[in-house]
């Protein structure tokens, strides 16, 4: 299809006059190479570069600033410049950080599990089995009206739902299931992955929904009238042709939940901390150069997941195709 | 080997799958909904209630004390700091992510660059972004505020998701009706003007809604680059330790309010546009935007 749709170009580009062929080469991908103008180049920057500009301020030059103050010296009082690995000897051989990682990559497995899971099936609902388009609209809009709400509302919404007293033992002792109070349901794991899952199942909808209404609906017919079972199609086309929207989802997923400083910090009940909870302490007091350090371990293993998720699909050519 | 019987098409028919996700969709809805309603119908508790069940009567007293002197005399300038703030990062994110977009339309050189720096930006954890640039303030000798570092802490948030939604969007723009207008001899300028934008505005206006509340709910990045006066999520944070009234339940009743009121705003917007649309389209034929 896209190189059909190239090739269509080219031969109505060239059709024009230089003038008129310059102007179509911006409206369309894979042509400004070959009219190769400077032109069309400068024009490209000009759109892209406010936002490429507030990017290099503020996230491309801080960031480089906190890798070189990871070097630095400290103590009580102030920050010194020096080159030195301390920092990183203190956090590499300290049991808390390991202790916090794995802490955290647990949450991010069990997390990343059930938000594909449940993010692929709904998402596959709305796509294949909603045939009113009114219909998944309104759907889509109600799976993702919460996502608009404030992330620490949402979180603390659990907090009288879970608890001893909540909603929800409530209920069960209402209705004669146990006599006791469940308390492993609030200030637990299970309370932080429960509030994990409810504020990032939108984040693995999104973006398999997307690329689950690219699929063209005549190569499951095809697969279908081919003789290949449900599962066969499932397995075979529909889950290989949403890889895109299933990696960029893990990865928005993944990442939300290694970047997180409140979930954890508010529903374990101060019985488990988060990597950038124990770093926001630091922070607190001070203590900048082992806090960069920390920042940038967590960056480089953040950046190690992205990388191996990435591999998987070339997300930058699926979205632009 | 039996004849199979003609099976029935996937698409067309309803397999038993359809009632399991449908049921799974909706025990979905009910799980994102159920705590949050919660705490909707907990905001209304009575003056005497506490912050679970049962209700002890129904009052507005926790409305009230939101607006009363004393432990929550920071919350109203707290939302229109927020408010603001939001107002002026949705229309930067909608400016820049509109145009940046357009640009990801061609190859140019740079471009691979610039989108995995935008991923970057996306995926680094968001405390640590509000860190390097308030480390970086702090180095220039410069005060974070508002409307200066703080903004730029949630600007490196919604860019990105402005953008991947512009890819998204424009993914689904169809450019016969780019060329189809050049063919009829627009200039670049009107082509964008009268053709691509009026097409675009449903996606743009989803952008800036998504901006303006990513920037409104927005704690993780704003925390560290905030300065002296918080925004209303930071306030909110800030009580979640202090205070065991219902209070809080119903500043999150009211922030959630404003929210919905924007989406909706949004919603009945781009129907009545997609309306008059239509009603245009039925009285003459002539290209869109033409006027």
């Amino acid at each position: 299809m896209a190189t059909m749709r190239a090739s269509d170009d080219s031969g109505s580009a060239m059709m024009r006059h230089d003038e008129t062929a310059v102007v179509t080469a911006r409206a369309r991908p894979g042509n400004g190479r070959r009219t190769g103008s400077t032109r069309v180049w400068l024009v490209s920057w000009a759109q892209v570069g406010p936002l490429a500009l507030v990017l290099l301020l503020m996230f491309v030059l801080p960031a480089f600033l906190f890798v070189v103050v990871s070097f630095f010296d400290y103590d009580r009082i102030g920050v010194y410049p020096a080159f030195m690995l301390e920092n990183y000897r203190e956090v590499l051989t300290s049991s808390a950080t390991l202790r916090v990682y794995l802490s955290s990559f647990k949450f991010a497995a069990i997390v990343w599990a059930i938000t594909l899971l449940l993010g692929f099936n709904i998402a596959y609902f709305l796509i294949f089995h909603v045939r009113s388009a009114t219909l998944r609209t309104v759907f889509f809009i109600l799976c993702a009206l919460p996502f608009f709400t404030s992330a620490i509302i949402r979180t603390i919404a659990w907090i009288p739902f879970l608890g001893r007293n909540g909603a929800f033992n409530q209920f069960i002792m209402g209705t004669g299931l146990t006599s006791q109070p469940l308390d492993f349901l609030l200030f637990s794991d299970f309370s932080v992955v429960v509030a994990y899952v409810h504020l990032y199942t939108l984040l693995m909808i999104g973006p398999i929904a997307n690329s689950l209404s690219k699929i063209d609906k005549s190569v499951i017919e095809a697969a279908w009238d081919a003789g290949a079972s449900r599962w066969q199609i499932m397995s075979n086309v529909v889950i290989p042709l949403s890889k895109t929207g299933i990696a960029l989802g893990s990865v928005l997923v993944t990442t939300q939940v290694m970047g997180d400083f409140f979930v954890v910090r508010q529903m374990s009940g101060g019985q488990s901390a988060s990597i950038v909870s124990a770093l926001s302490n630091e922070i607190q007091s001070m203590q900048y150069p082992p806090a960069a350090a920390n920042a940038v371990l967590l960056v480089i293993i953040v950046a190690l997941m992205v990388a191996c998720m990435m591999r998987i699909v070339d997300v930058r050519k699926e979205l632009l195709k | 080997m039996a004849i199979e019987p003609v099976r029935s098409n996937p698409i067309d028919s309803r397999p038993w799958t359809f009632y399991v996700l449908g049921a799974l969709f909706f025990a979905f809805l009910a799980f994102l909904y159920g705590p949050m309603f919660v705490i909707y119908v907990l905001s209304f508790q009575g003056p005497e209630g506490g912050v679970t069940f049962p209700m002890v009567g129904v009052s507005l007293e926790w409305f009230r004390d939101i607006a009363r002197k004393g432990q929550m005399a920071n919350i109203p300038p707290a939302f229109g700091r927020s408010m603001a703030l939001a107002a002026l990062v949705s229309m930067l994110t909608v400016f820049m992510s509109v145009a940046g977009a357009m640009a990801f339309r061609r190859r140019f050189p740079g471009a691979g660059l610039i989108f995995y720096v935008v991923i970057a930006s996306l995926v680094m954890p968001s405390l640590l972004v509000g860190f390097g640039i308030g480390l970086s303030f702090q180095f220039l000798g410069l005060q974070p505020s508002l409307f200066t570092s703080a903004l730029g802490a949630q600007l490196t948030w919604t860019l990105p998701f402005g953008l991947l939604a512009m890819f998204a969007v424009i993914n689904r723009f169809n450019r016969a009706w780019e060329e189809a207008a050049t063919d009829l001899g627009a200039t670049p300028f009107q082509r964008l003007r009268y053709v691509t934008l009026p097409i675009l505005l449903p996606g743009i206006l989803g952008v800036a809604i998504s901006a303006f509340t990513l920037s409104y709910d927005e704690y993780a990045r704003t925390t560290l680059t905030i300065g002296s006066h918080n925004t209303l999520p930071l306030e909110i944070y800030a009580l979640i330790s202090s205070a065991t009234s219902p209070t809080l339940f119903a500043i999150g009743t009211l922030t959630t309010l404003v929210s919905l009121g924007l989406i909706v705003l949004a919603v009945t917007f781009v129907w009545q546009m997609d309306r008059q649309r239509h009603a245009r389209r039925g009285n003459e034929v002539e290209a869109p935007g033409d006027a």
